[in-house]
């Protein structure tokens, strides 16, 4: 299959079960509600170190937050619920409770319930409040801005983790360009997150090392500088290739942002230096979701 | 199914215990064995036919036509299902009742509510003494649910209420909120002497400054992120309280009472 010059490779994305949860973060402005969230949202690129997968979902206008203030949801997947549950209170209590006028909502109504300021009130030292309003229970913590308000539970659900697709370039400016492209129209998409930076990863990885204690190790055969060196999935022309790794709640939500971003990347197309779209897989060994490319695509 | 009404004959002489009109027990009955059911007036039982024309057939909204203030126990332990009360109601109306809705037309009398666990009952007239709170030696009063009263509360509403909203469009009788372990009491109107008297915790939400005890402690103005979330919750409400410009979120915060564990809370409209 050919998109406007752009060869999408008859590969698929390998994809595995998680567990997510959704946050919303609000603040007195947006800056601060955004400032909130990406301190919740750092160090979580990769489940292999950071113990997570976090990112931000979407801005939220003060008609669609619980407190009628700016707000931000960021979502959070880990490969089960305990270590969800864990990631998502050490954030909340570091990240959100200390940040100015912020306040904490559950952004799932479903769900196994998980605490979320249920276990943070106990920072209040016995001044905390507990609020019950149509049925769902809050906490109210006092603290040295005010009052920091939290719901006590959020929702955590099945989710899928590790959608991808490569986007392969004649150069690394071109590369950067077409997944910069990719995250912006993505972006739009709601219930996924793209977890790297800037929603992008130059590091993709493969399963195991020559090193006994790495579980993961470069993927040598994109690594454009390996060509000679290594058995190569990269053609001569190929000089640099960026990866986007997509976490969503649902298959159908990961091949929905699949779907805009390879398109967003076809639409600067072969004239502007990309050649190829290819996915990582393992062989089908590590995870049950399959994103074919070109079904993606027809 | 047109709504089960109980239309009321004549007024009794007597109080009369209407706790078996309740639509979890009426559920599986004929009309002829609702009619041969029997209620505690006095020292005497009456059929139900005897006080009531009884019309329609769905046990699970009842309407108590021409009610008058003797008519005690109206939806105790009420189940589910709604039970609407044109006129006034007796004491212990919606006694511990566990769900559904009880609406009155009129006025309620004593104990209004009483260990109620969720639920919603909502008074047009006036509310006495006592709604909402713990029955005489109890400790735990309402635990859920939400009252409206639109007109006024008499003393001692929520005396040790524990959770759920209370909520008054007009005046309260002195010791409202008394003993409260928490929940929280709202009066749009002007509250009595004692007011949180011995509360433990718990919001008292207040339009007008109220009187308060030296127990309680000015805590000072603040801007509390909760109150919107409150407010936003009774939007659904027959009632002022639905009033977004009836709404704020600016409040001066007084704690106590002080000479009890002192972590409730009145919060005075700025």
């Amino acid at each position: 299959m050919i998109i406007n010059g752009v060869t999408i490779d008859a590969t698929f994305a390998e994809a595995f079960p998680m567990k997510a949860t959704r946050a919303i973060i609000t603040a007195q402005n947006e800056k601060w509600a955004m400032i909130s969230a990406q301190a919740m949202t750092g160090f979580a690129t990769s489940v292999i170190a950071c113990g997570c997968e976090a990112g931000i979902e979407r801005i939220l206008s003060p008609e669609e937050t619980p407190d009628g203030r700016p707000g931000v949801a960021i979502m959070i997947f880990a490969m089960g619920g305990k270590g969800l549950a864990k990631q998502l209170e050490t954030r909340a209590g570091q990240c959100v409770l200390t940040s100015p006028t912020s306040a904490l909502f559950a952004g799932i109504d479903g769900g196994i319930r998980i605490p979320l300021g249920k276990n943070l009130r106990y920072f209040g030292d016995g001044f905390q409040i507990a609020k019950v309003i149509s049925g769902k229970r809050y906490w109210r913590i006092p603290v040295m801005d005010g009052e920091f308000l939290s719901e006590a539970t959020t929702g955590q659900v099945d989710a899928v983790g590790g959608g991808n697709f490569l986007v392969l370039a004649e150069s690394q400016p071109q590369a950067l360009s077409a997944c910069e492209a990719a995250i912006e129209e993505m972006r739009k998409i709601p219930n996924v997150i793209m977890p790297f930076p800037g929603g992008v990863v130059r590091s993709g990885s493969k399963v195991g090392s020559k090193y006994k204690t790495l579980n993961a190790s470069t993927n040598d055969a994109f690594c454009p500088t390996l060509k000679g060196e290594t058995k190569t999935d990269l053609s001569p022309e190929i000089e640099s290739v960026m990866e986007i790794v997509i976490d969503g709640l649902t298959k159908e939500d990961i091949a929905k942002a699949m779907r805009v971003g390879i398109q967003a990347v076809c639409n600067l197309g072969a004239a502007n230096g990309i050649k190829r779209i290819s996915a990582g897989n393992y062989g089908g060994k590590l995870g049950p979701f399959h994103f074919h490319l070109q079904e993606i695509m027809a | 199914m047109s709504a089960l009404t109980f239309t009321l004959k004549y007024s009794p002489d007597q109080r009369v215990d209407m706790s078996p009109l309740v639509c979890h027990h009426l559920k599986e009955l004929s009309l002829a064995d609702i009619a041969a059911l029997t209620l505690q007036s006095g020292k005497r039982k009456l059929r139900v036919d005897e006080l009531f024309t009884i019309d329609g057939s769905d046990s699970q909204n009842i309407v108590i036509k021409n009610s008058v203030a003797k008519l005690d126990f109206i939806g105790k332990e009420l189940d589910g299902g709604s039970i609407s009360v044109t006129g006034d109601a007796g004491a212990y109306l919606g006694m511990c009742m566990k769900a559904g809705e009880i609406k009155v037309s009129g006025d309620a009398g004593l104990y209004a509510a009483c260990e109620m666990k969720k639920g919603y009952l909502e008074v047009s007239g006036n509310a006495g003494d006592f709604l909402g709170a713990a029955l005489p030696g109890n400790k735990m009063g309402m635990k859920g649910g939400t009252i409206l009263v639109k007109g006024n509360a008499g003393e001692r509403a929520g005396d040790h209420m524990r959770r759920g909203n209370i909520l008054i469009e007009g005046n309260a009788g002195d010791y409202c909120g008394s003993r409260m372990t928490a929940g929280t009491i709202a009066v749009m109107g002007q509250t009595g002497r004692y007011l949180g008297y011995a509360m433990r915790r718990g919001t008292l939400l207040l339009w007008n400054q109220p009187q308060l005890s030296a127990s309680f402690n000015d805590c000072g103005a603040h801007t509390l992120a909760f109150l919107p979330i409150l407010f936003a919750s009774f939007k659904s409400l027959n009632s002022r309280f639905a009033d977004k410009a009836i709404a704020f979120n600016r409040v001066q915060r007084y704690a106590g009472d002080m000479s009890e564990l002192g972590r409730g809370e009145v919060l005075v409209r700025l």
